[in-house]
């Protein structure tokens, strides 16, 4: 018998990893991005005053969070950015899913969303400043402007995906047709809708990042700016990270809650 | 009104209005079921079985012409008429037992009456040990025998059946049409089954009513004469073969006149 080659396999299409596999591969990326980040800083093939060495940035990490307390400014912003997405997805959950289930309800807001989700957000917040100021509220609004006419359609499209057959079963079974919202079409379109509110997470930290670089004293976009006026590239540089990580732990959290909560998927 | 009537269906007719186009599914279909009858609905692709099954359901309505079951004009799908559709229908969230015991719960049922009821019917499927399972781990086969017991669970007068095998190979298709037979023996109630598989329609139902194409009529209605109950040694009985040559010789005559007309359609164009 001809000996399995394990490399070939792996790109056999639509095959998975094992989790250890999987493990290897995204350290050792990580790995790479770091090597040649270190090699072309230190070999003098960039300007080290516009791009700083992994060792800088990591000084400089530790010198925003033990000097400059950069902690309450990563608080702040992640504050703001759950408060702006929560209020989205309270108000995105119901509205799409009779969005996606009654169709009057699609005609009155399907063509007032479609508009609104073109308007680019950016342009919104020198007149959030004018109507609100520059307190929590404006930062939080420019999040729920940004994400929630996406959310409610995105969560609109997942609740139209539910079989249609599955209404009709629960009818025959003795279901109403106001009961199929929550025994039907609730639970079958949960789960791509957890999806999609992983998505537009994602996106709040674009939108509330500009929100502070524009009009704000504190949070990660405002040490960003500030680092930008003091040519301090490797605060920045920290900046940037943090957001990343925050963002894959987030990212985890959420794969974990869709493990939890659909067990069949 | 006749207490002895299943399902009575005079004159029904369906059209379907699709942006410009009008689509003929069933025309002047008049049929009367027997309670606790079997009837198999046989015909090819398209001709309006799942339409005329959808309209006993409940689930759509006839343009013209009126529907009643057991003497009861059908206004919507109701606990009295269980359904098994065409495609794989399970709730994905809901374990094997709790798809059973869906319907259930809709019924004034104490407790341990529901879980005994379910357990029965775990049990008449061969489902045992499949219980705490979701559906996407189940076979084909399996999925259907739960929808199956879904649907007979709450006891209704009737099962509409939409081609429930059809996405199953030979083998357990065959074990799955005496497992239905030894079920309505055993708890006998009005079936209508759609098939497009004329084997299956003769080896199961009491009637085969084979309807036409384009619009969808009753082209005959074949009354199979064979002794119950049946096994699989039935489909080698002469006169088992002398229904499926008939029945055969029908649909194949359909296919003709379609064909022809494809063909006159083609040369005029
Ligand atoms: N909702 C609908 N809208 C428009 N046309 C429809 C609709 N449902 C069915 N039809 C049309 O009615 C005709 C009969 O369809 P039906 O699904 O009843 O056929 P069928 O006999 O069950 O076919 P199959 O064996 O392939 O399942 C077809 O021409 C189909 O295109
Ligand atoms: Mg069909």
């Amino acid at each position: 018998m001809a000996k399995r080659n394990a490399f070939k396999d792996a790109f056999i299409p639509q095959t998975t990893l094992t989790k250890r596999t999987y493990l290897i591969v995204s350290v050792i990326t990580f790995g790479l991005i770091l090597a040649v980040w270190q090699l072309m800083t230190t070999m003098g093939m960039v300007d080290s005053l516009f791009m700083p060495t992994p060792k800088d940035t990591v000084e400089a990490g530790i010198r925003l969070f033990t000097e400059h307390e950069f902690l309450s400014d990563v608080k702040i912003t992640v504050y703001r950015v759950l408060m702006g997405f929560l209020i989205s997805v309270a108000v995105a959950l119901p509205l799409g899913i009779l969005m996606g289930t009654y169709a009057p309800f699609e005609a009155v807001i399907e063509p007032v969303m479609s508009f609104t989700r073109y308007l680019p957000v950016t342009a919104f917040i020198p007149l959030f400043i004018l109507w609100i100021g520059i307190d929590e509220s404006e930062k939080i609004a420019v999040i729920i402007f940004g994400s929630l006419p996406q959310l409610i359609l995105m969560v609109a499209v997942d609740t139209k995906k539910v079989q249609h057959e599955l209404t009709e079963v629960a009818y025959t079974l003795g279901t109403s047709k106001i009961a199929v919202l929550w025994k039907v079409i609730f639970p079958g379109a949960m789960p791509s809708i957890i999806d999609s509110l992983r998505m537009v997470l994602g996106w709040a930290w674009t939108y509330v990042t500009v929100a502070e670089m524009i009009g704000a004293s504190e949070g990660i976009g405002y040490m960003i700016i500030q680092s930008q006026r003091m040519i301090n590239v490797a605060n920045i540089f920290v900046g940037i990270l943090t957001i990343g990580f925050i963002g894959l732990i987030f990212d985890y959290l959420f794969k974990g809650l869709s493990r939890l909560l659909f067990p069949w998927k | 009104m006749n207490k002895e009537m299943g399902f009575h269906i005079e004159n029904v007719s369906k059209q379907f209005r699709n942006k410009k186009l009008v689509v003929q599914a069933l025309e002047n279909i008049t049929l009367d079921i027997c309670d606790g009858e079997f009837v198999a609905l046989l015909g090819a692709s398209g001709c309006g079985k799942s339409t005329l099954l959808r309209l006993l359901c409940g689930l759509d309505f006839p343009t013209e012409g009126s529907i009643s079951a057991k003497g009861v004009p059908v206004t919507g799908p109701g606990f009295d008429r269980g359904m098994v559709f065409q495609t794989y229908t399970l709730f994905p969230w809901l374990t094997v037992e709790k798809n059973i015991r869906y319907g259930l719960k809709k019924k004034k049922l104490s407790k341990p009456e529901i879980a005994e009821l379910t357990q029965k019917y775990v049990k008449t499927m061969g489902l045992e040990g499949f219980e705490k399972q979701y559906s996407n781990e189940l076979s084909g086969g399996m999925k259907q025998r739960v929808a199956i017991a879904r649907a007979l669970a709450t006891n209704p007068d009737s099962l509409l059946l939409d081609e429930p095998f059809g996405a199953l190979d030979a083998h357990t298709r065959l074990s799955m049409q005496e497992f239905l037979l030894d079920i309505w023996t055993a708890n006998p109630k009005t079936v209508v089954m759609v098939t497009h598989d004329v084997e299956e329609a003769i080896f199961m139902a009491d009637r085969v009513v084979v309807l036409s194409s384009r619009p969808g009529k009753i082209k005959e209605i074949i009354e199979i004469d064979l002794p119950r109950p049946r096994d699989r040694k039935m489909k080698i009985d002469p006169r088992f073969i002398a229904y499926k040559r008939h029945a055969t010789d029908l649909i194949y005559d359909e296919f003709l006149k379609e064909n022809e007309e494809f063909a006159s359609a083609a040369g005029n164009g």
